[in-house]
């Protein structure tokens, strides 16, 4: 748990049920420990930032990114940080197409490069109409995208996980890489908005 | 290994969901039932979930794609509401060939 809501009733049941594992021998609490560090406190949308200014910087990057996410999440120091059977991929919004990220069935999400889900992305609201009408809840977030350019919705039913790389806004070819990390938004990564 | 299974589908191939409502778990989203698509990327095999929620041993490894559906096929609404595409991630044993013309999507909608 994070430290900062212990007296919520769920952290209570939390903890009870982590000491139920332990004395069952399911899991040391070293195990668990391991698990938190690496999937919850180093998981921040900043990750993901990081491998979209790269990839807006460096064409080469760029493409590894697109064609094999494994291989760049290792190129950039940030491998061996998904669940067993998890693998990454990396889906392009173009001038001809919007990309926009969804878990029907429950709430997958590249939880390492985006940071913990934000609880509309866990809504059933979400999760049911983004499928449905994507342009019409674009729209609720701010974001209405152009009639010409086509939107698709990625459904993360197995274990791919998906992020968005946005397009780099215009006007930023003076921005080093640095600067450009900070252009990019958890929601940019999700779809939800255009960066 | 020669028991990882060899995809058998390939890119751009048209394939069809299986309607079927498992009494167990499974990964396949109902609105995709009976709905044809066409495959856009091929996946690592790895555990189909339904065996391990049913505690089958062993647990099959197969193929997962990445299959198109157009949206139009799948919902009711205006055309502007459904000019979109969804893709969704689904194990080799979930889906079935479908004709070569990729038999546009006019069957029963679920529900």
């Amino acid at each position: 748990m994070s430290g900062e809501h212990t007296d919520l009733p769920v952290a209570a049941r939390v903890r009870r049920l982590e000491a139920r594992l332990v004395a069952a021998g399911l899991v040391t609490d070293e195990q668990l420990d391991a698990v938190l560090e690496q999937r919850l406190y180093r998981a921040t949308p900043f990750n993901g930032a990081r491998l979209v200014a790269r990839a807006w910087t460096d064409p080469g990057f760029r493409a590894l990114l697109l064609d094999d996410a494994g291989e760049a999440l290792e190129q950039a120091g940030l491998g061996g940080l998904l669940a067993p059977d998890e693998h990454l991929r990396v889906v392009e919004n173009t001038a001809g197409t919007h990309n926009v990220v969804v878990c029907t069935l429950c709430s997958c999400y590249p939880l390492l490069l985006l940071g913990p889900s934000p609880s509309w992305y866990r809504s059933d609201a979400y999760r049911a109409r983004v499928v449905r009408e994507p342009r019409a809840v674009l729209a609720e977030f701010g974001y209405r995208v152009p009639d010409e350019v086509a939107v698709r919705v990625w459904d993360a039913t197995a274990e791919a996980r998906y992020m968005v790389l946005p397009r780099r806004p215009a006007g930023t070819g003076h921005l080093d890489e640095e600067a450009l990390r900070g252009l990019v938004t958890r929601s940019g990564l999700i779809g939800t908005a255009p960066v | 290994m020669s028991g990882v299974p060899s995809p058998a589908f390939r890119i751009g191939q048209p394939v069809r969901v299986r309607a079927a409502d498992p009494p167990y778990h499974t990964r396949v989203p109902r609105y995709v039932r009976g709905h044809t698509g066409q495959v856009r990327a091929v996946q690592p095999v790895c555990e189909l979930p339904d065996d391990v929620a049913r505690r089958r041993s062993p647990v099959r490894r197969l193929p997962v794609y990445s299959v198109a559906f157009a949206a139009s096929g799948l919902w009711d609404g205006t055309p502007s509401d459904t000019d979109h595409e969804v893709v969704c991630d689904l194990w080799e044993c979930y889906l079935d060939a479908a004709g070569p013309g990729g038999a546009t999507d006019q069957e029963e909608r679920p529900r």
